[in-house]
């Protein structure tokens, strides 16, 4: 393959990584900042948990790939916008660690204010992590202070202008409505009808923000500076989280679930076909900003890291699939049938 | 204060911290694996009782190593960024791959581990321990052929591009063929097996001075004693061969750990040497004439390199500068490390000979062996502050310097707030993670068939 082929192919596959990410641990984040507010008794807050407790650290190994594959696809790329983007992926890491670890120890203690103490540590967590996703991502869209070493020139508030800030609760409130649509198919009889009821409110909420990100986004001409049309891809990202409400509305949880996914899939499309070939956009100079071409690694790298890719992406599909297809049944709160 | 300084102070904690769960992880995973091989071969209750216990304080330990393992990915980028550009080319292979071939499969399977007992049959649960065992392992191997690379670069699986002023991959098969990576991961997994096996050991003993479950700890603690007793020997072993390596790949690494000055030929071993308070004169010393050669080359004549020699040598190839490690860090650790390494080989060695002698329980040291369980822990910390601390000035040995990896653009109140951030947020996981370590070890092995805790209210004092 050319060099710019397989620069190509790693925009992609990160692209793929991220989407994946998004949407898997989309609904956990949602699932944990739901946790608190959902769940009234120990054993729901349980069910509530277990719902995704087989599934949430493979779903995160998705951002560590990423990582990973940004490292070894795009170092100047994974150098920048780490180094750069500091102190919000230091915030980003404590929310990380303060949700996984409250998983797994949550159940291990019996007494309650144990318990009360992770599961607002999930909800935190979870809502940390999304919301600093969020405005990463938004300002990836929309352009950082980068000089002519490729380095980072602004500090954490110049994530945290309102662009950035919407693009964070955004990402907020879709991961919610997201998790409630999840814990709408895992959960059965009272908590199911009670997460059903979220929902629809979290609909509105999501719908709302979005749509006001969205037409920052037209109007601020964000969209029109990278060289792919997205098409018809962010319309339709639109019209998914709208017509979710109708099915969220007749509870018909199943589309409901597929339409909000769509959304965030094709939201991740949208951001991506956006930026291509630019991976960080400088607001300095577009001269300075770091694209496939000058941030890669060098071919013989790529084309290395893309046979082991080619190799085990394949295989991670198929069995984290199979993991969802074993773990496809509702969970109930009785007790007997709870791992954590 | 000095940003060089600091991002060195959080990779030292945040790392040395990571490893204190990992190796425990990398060898409790292998038991928890044979112990559930042994009980699907059988149908012996007590194997299933002690795959449910010893896997019960493997999760307890594994969460930690997943949620710290984040930022260690993370923070080549956060801090390190001018070493991520000028080695991301090489480095990111393997970690990507690591990511790839090693972190799904371990997450995946394990998370069918968990919850799968009961809904799938025992043979998919079996192999989902075997395959999380397996994932572990690889990890390990992936970023130790990482660390092998910092260590000591194969000459020909890279070049230097004069264009983009950075080191490029041309040989991926030379990077993974380091045997000074191999060495390290040989050494590593072992170590993890020996830590493990003094885990078992350490609660086993404490429940067998107790004269509680007799047979389950009997039958844990002798094969703790005998597979402690060979990851021992596979430790000195892997040690003794990474001390050759090291003679040829970093000469000035192991002058300073053994506080050699002056080039020597034959060359001794100091049992004890003091210096000054840089490190860097010798007082006094007392030393072993010719024991030094051996473990440097496995002769007892050849030439030892003295510090002042290599020092001379380096100015002259890559101009001045203090090319001497810490050597005050290098020469303790690396005898922490080697007595402790030590003294865990005779007691696990003494431990089958008692054993094979009769009836463990009535030894009347048992109470005592709990206290054991420090000594793992204390030789794998020093044995890594050792390596790390060992190549300064140098990230990558001999290629680039650690004061021209760190992100230029960090300001000291941005390592400040995330150092303490993450000794704040470490320290409560600690706190959290021995709390219920303790709790299930001494709860015993009738607790851990449970699930979840609170269905044995007797043991927790649940409230529903």
């Amino acid at each position: 393959m050319s060099y710019e082929s397989l620069q190509i192919l790693w925009f992609v596959l990160i692209a793929v990584l991220w989407i994946g990410f998004y949407f898997l641990e989309g609904f956990d984040f949602g699932v944990g900042m739901l946790l608190p507010f959902l769940g009234k008794k120990d054993e729901e807050r349980r069910a509530i948990i277990n719902t995704i407790g087989p599934v949430w650290d493979g779903n995160e190994v998705w951002l560590l790939t990423a990582g990973g594959a940004t490292f070894a696809a795009f170092p100047h790329w994974y150098a920048s916008m780490f180094s750069g983007f500091y102190l919000a992926m230091f915030l980003l890491l404590i929310g990380l660690i303060m949700r996984g670890i409250s998983f797994e120890y949550r159940s291990k203690d019996a007494a309650p204010a144990w318990r009360q103490r992770f599961d607002w540590m999930i909800a935190i967590g979870s809502f940390i992590s999304a919301l600093l996703l969020g405005a990463i991502f938004a300002n990836l869209a929309r352009g950082v202070p980068i000089n002519e070493n490729m380095m980072f020139t602004g500090n954490l508030f110049t994530l945290f202008n309102p662009y950035g800030l919407l693009g964070g609760f955004t990402t907020v409130a879709v991961f919610l409505l997201h998790g409630a649509n999840f814990l709408a198919l895992k959960l059965e009889g009272e908590l199911r009808e009670r997460v059903n009821l979220f929902a629809k409110k979290l609909w509105l909420g999501a719908s709302a923000l979005y749509l006001i990100l969205g037409g920052f986004t037209y109007a601020s001409g964000f969209w029109a500076r990278g060289i792919i049309d997205p098409g018809i891809v962010p319309i339709s990202a639109v019209a998914a989280l709208l017509v979710a409400g109708i099915f969220i509305n007749k509870k018909m949880e199943g589309w409901a679930f597929i339409l909000v996914a769509l959304n965030i899939v094709l939201t991740q499309a949208t951001f991506f076909s956006m930026t291509f070939p630019n991976l960080m956009l400088s607001t300095t100079d577009p001269a300075y900003s770091l694209t496939i071409y000058n941030a890669s690694a060098s071919q013989y790298a790529l084309g290395v890291t893309s046979i082991s890719a080619l190799i085990f992406i394949p295989l991670i599909l198929a069995y984290q699939g199979w993991t969802y297809y074993m773990f496809r049944q509702r969970i109930s709160t009785d007790k007997k049938t709870l791992v954590y | 204060m000095d940003p060089i300084l600091l991002s060195r102070l959080q990779f030292g904690f945040t790392t040395i911290y990571h490893w204190m769960f990992v190796p425990l992880t990398l060898g409790l995973v292998w038991y928890v694996a044979f112990f559930q091989t042994r009980y699907y071969q059988t149908g012996d209750e007590t194997w299933r009782k002690m795959t449910k216990f010893w896997g019960k304080l493997f999760l307890i330990n594994f969460a930690i190593g997943v949620v710290t393992g984040i930022i260690q990915e993370f923070q080549f980028g956060m801090n390190w960024s001018e070493y991520s550009r000028y080695v991301g080319d090489i480095i990111g292979a393997p970690l990507a791959i690591e990511t790839l071939m090693a972190f799904f499969l371990e997450s995946t399977f394990l998370g069918i581990w968990i919850f799968g007992e009961g809904r799938v049959s025992p043979k998919v649960h079996l192999v989902s321990i075997w395959l999380a065992a397996i994932g572990s392992t690889f990890s390990a191997l992936w970023i130790l052929l990482a660390n092998g690379f910092m260590q000591a670069p194969p000459a020909n699986s890279f070049i230097f591009n004069p264009d983009n002023g950075r080191l490029e991959l041309v040989n991926f098969f030379a990077l993974i063929g380091n045997l000074k990576g191999w060495i390290f991961f040989w050494h590593t997994i072992s170590d993890g097996v020996a830590m493990a096996a003094f885990l078992i050991l350490a609660v086993s003993a404490y429940h067998l001075a107790r004269k509680q479950n007799l047979e389950f700890f009997k039958l844990s603690f002798n094969v703790a004693a005998v597979s402690g007793l060979v990851a021992g020997g596979m430790i000195f072993l892997g040690g003794h061969t990474m001390g050759q390596y090291m003679a040829e790949a970093q000469p000035m690494k192991l002058a300073a750990i053994e506080a050699i000055w002056e080039t020597e030929q034959p060359a001794s071993f100091s049992l004890l040497t003091i210096g000054d308070l840089t490190g860097k004169q010798e007082i006094w010393s007392f030393r072993i004439p010719y024991a030094m050669s051996f473990l440097a080359c496995n002769n007892f004549t050849c030439e030892v390199k003295g510090v002042n020699e290599l020092q001379a040598k380096y100015e002259q190839q890559f101009g001045l500068g203090d090319y001497i490690p810490l050597m005050v860090v290098t020469y303790w650790t690396f005898r922490i490390m080697m007595t402790f390494g030590m003294v865990m080989i005779l007691i696990t060695a003494f431990f089958v000979w008692t054993i094979m002698r009769g009836d463990i329980t009535k030894a009347w040291w048992m109470k005592w062996v709990p206290w054991l369980l420090a000594l793992p822990y204390l030789a794998n910390a020093s044995g890594w502050i050792l390596t790390e601390m060992g190549r300064q000035p140098w990230i990558i040995y001999g290629l680039l310097r650690v004061e021209d990896a760190v992100s230029p653009n960090l300001t000291p109140t941005d390592l400040l707030i995330s150092l303490i951030g993450y000794i704040v947020i470490y320290s409560a996981l600690a706190g959290s993670m021995v709390y219920l370590m303790k709790k299930y070890a001494i709860a015993g092995p009738d607790a851990a068939m449970h699930e979840s805790v609170d269905v044995a209210p007797a043991i927790v004092g649940s409230q529903d």
